[in-house]
């Protein structure tokens, strides 16, 4: 039963995703060809993986308003590396990125986790200290183009059975962390801690632990993508993905991840990544209006919630009823 | 008004002072101070050389290359202050703001000192004169220019700007489409906004290479804009069948330009602000009038008119190619 109502609602959101699809179709056909949907789904890459991660900590009842900030600053670092050691193998650099990037996630952790801070506040600190660290780093200045050696801009581009680096980057995190949610004891204690914190603390989970480990999940993928980022639009600066955060948290929520926690998915995150990236790509071909596009975009947004709202209070007591089951 | 008329008696009595006060020193260098925002800022190094270099040209000229360590508008009182000190004949600066360095200024004219603002303006009550870089119909030209120099037999063209409601770009868009006339054969097929957002601009610029197949050039009048159509114009393999143009700094657009995505930009010369702005300040400095409608001879830039602000305009703005590029991106 619960299974059956869980895949309705990804079963509706590919529904929503086709019919927008066919919509966009009937004004500009040339949308719809393969070459130009994996081109959607490459430019997506970067909302998937940044919405995988803030799908991980809005479950633990918490909220990474800091990702844009963490992959500007992860993306700042990263270029200067490159610019001071072009040599280093691109491996390297993006061991780094998620690494800096997952440190980054620790600080929100940390914060959450032992000064038990409320994360809205946290992230809210750290995602201006972030970007103001980007500023002290660089002066102000940009790393452009010239800059960067040519295998650092090149990796998100090389074609791998036809399709770019950046897009198998999404696919492997998707399918790396619906194992991760599934099949591990900390991707089901997430669900547990956002569940019901109570009964997971009765459960012999940590609370703050298991958010401290989302926090950090998060950002070592917002620092995999600081350099995706900075590699495809090969320029680093202050301002990068300004205002990159609401997208994430509204491509988890139009994915039918609860805002309360203890429910989403990774494929449902994906999916309202996915939704927003047509949107986004779409707008600009179908020649409407500037202030149209956002009233559109911001329409679709409080649409796909309002029906996940509906869809989510059932789902709560479903999965909780299951949870009862369970132990 | 009463005020006005007060402050531009001080001024005409100042600048008699000033007069008296070169007349009386002729043989001593004339002492002019380029003020900029703050020290260390590649573009105000720039202009400094410009400034050097006129001051070269005139003979008898001393510059002061000084401001603040940091844009700050107290920082620039102070140094204001000491230049009084030292009795400067004539400031030139570009302003960390408008207000703040008004009355720092209007001391200096009271002691006879010229002052005029370049690229960043003071309130009129502060300066005799505003030497704007470049002015919205000369921008507005020069990127349409830019773009149908590359174009011999025409073709469609599109703007890809900031945000839909940024004052500056529209007003630069507009003066573009208003001289749109004067080049036959140029079709502006669409204007889309990126907002300033790299990925948001990028994928406006797939748009309009979607939209429009036979596009040959693409005008962002936005660093950011003209930085991300050229990732996109690379991404998409149509380098040498679209060119990208519009206004962008050289340090930026050194890679766009070495990958043939971009033939050609443009943005205001600095080298050649810092020298007008020191032609100016050292023609005022010799008895030449601010007033509205005068015209001041700017040496190898030709000449500016004021208009009722007091306000000039340099030239269009300056353009960088292939031939230019790696002398200027290490500059700004």
């Amino acid at each position: 039963m619960s299974k059956q109502a869980l895949m309705s609602r990804e079963v509706l959101l590919t529904g929503a995703i086709v019919l927008l699809l066919a919509i966009i179709a009937s004004r500009f056909p040339a949308f719809i060809t393969p070459g130009n949907l994996a081109n959607v789904f490459n430019d997506t890459a970067p909302l998937i993986l940044l919405a995988i991660g803030q799908m991980i900590v809005i479950l633990t009842r918490c909220i990474d308003l800091s990702v844009a900030a963490n992959l500007a600053l992860t993306g700042m670092v990263v270029a200067m590396i490159n610019v001071a050691m072009p040599a280093l193998p691109v491996p390297v650099t993006i061991l780094i990125s998620v690494a800096f990037g997952a440190l980054l996630g620790m600080v929100n952790g940390v914060l959450v986790w032992k000064l038990a801070i409320p994360p809205i506040v946290v992230t809210l600190g750290t995602m201006t200290i972030f970007r103001g660290s980007i500023f002290l780093l660089s002066d102000g200045k940009w790393v452009n183009a010239h800059e960067f050696s040519d295998p650092f801009k090149a990796f998100p581009r090389t074609e791998l059975l036809g399709l770019p680096v950046m897009s198998w980057f999404a696919i492997a995190a998707v399918i790396l962390f619906t194992l991760v949610m599934t099949r591990t004891t900390l991707g089901r204690a997430f669900y547990a801690v956002g569940g019901n914190p109570h009964a997971a603390t009765y459960a012999g989970i940590d609370v703050g632990k298991t958010q401290f480990w989302a926090f950090t999940i998060s950002g070592a993928l917002a620092g995999l993508t600081g350099y995706l980022w900075v590699s495809r639009f090969a320029v680093a600066f202050v301002d990068l993905a300004g205002g990159f955060e609401l997208n994430v948290v509204a491509a988890c929520v139009i994915g039918g991840v609860a805002i309360m926690g203890g429910i989403g998915t990774v494929i449902g995150a994906m999916l309202g990544a996915l939704f927003l990236g047509i949107i986004s790509n779409a707008l600009p071909v179908v020649d409407i209006s500037p202030f149209w596009q956002l009233a559109i975009s911001g329409g679709a947004i409080i649409i796909a919630v309002a029906l996940n709202a509906q869809a989510n209070r059932e789902k709560g007591r479903i999965i909780l009823k299951r949870a009862e089951h369970a132990t | 008004m009463k005020r006005r008329i007060f402050t531009s008696m001080v001024a005409g009595m100042s600048l008699a002072a000033g007069l008296m006060g070169t007349s009386a020193m002729a043989q001593d260098n004339m002492r002019i101070a380029l003020v900029v925002k703050a020290l260390g800022i590649g573009f105000f190094e720039a202009a400094a050389e410009g400034a050097e270099e006129a001051a070269a040209e005139l003979g008898n000229v001393e510059v002061i290359y000084t401001g603040p360590t940091d844009t700050t508008a107290e920082g620039q009182i102070e140094v204001i202050n000491s230049l009084i000190a030292q009795g400067v004949d004539a400031i030139a600066i570009s302003a960390n703001d408008p207000d703040a360095v008004a009355p720092a200024l209007k001391r200096a004219m009271q002691r006879g000192i010229t002052v005029i603002s370049w690229d960043s303006g003071v309130n009129e009550e502060g300066r005799m004169m505003h030497l704007n870089p470049s002015s919205t119909a000369l921008i507005g030209n020069t990127i349409l220019k830019l773009a149908a120099d590359h174009m011999p037999d025409g073709g469609q063209v599109a703007i890809l700007s900031a945000s839909a409601t940024a004052t500056n770009q529209n007003a630069w868009i507009a003066a573009a489409e208003e001289v749109l006339p004067n080049y036959p054969g140029i079709d502006l097929v669409a204007t889309v906004y990126g907002d300033d957002l790299s990925d948001k601009s990028y994928r406006e610029a797939q748009g309009l290479m979607a939209s429009y197949p036979d596009l040959k050039a693409i005008i962002a009048p936005t660093t950011v804009g003209i930085l991300a159509s050229c990732q996109a114009v690379s991404d998409a393999g149509k380098i040498g069948e679209i060119n990208v143009t519009g206004l962008g700094l050289p340090s930026e657009m050194a890679g766009c330009v070495a990958s043939g995505a971009t033939e050609s930009f443009a943005i205001w010369n600095p080298i050649d602000l810092g020298y007008s702005a020191t032609m100016i300040a050292h023609a005022l400095a010799s008895g030449a009038v601010a007033e509205p409608g005068a015209e001041i001879s700017t040496g190898r830039m030709g000449s500016v008119t004021l208009d009722d602000t007091n306000s000039a305009a340099m030239s269009d703005p300056f353009t960088y190619d292939a031939s230019n590029i790696d002398q200027f991106k290490d500059i700004f």
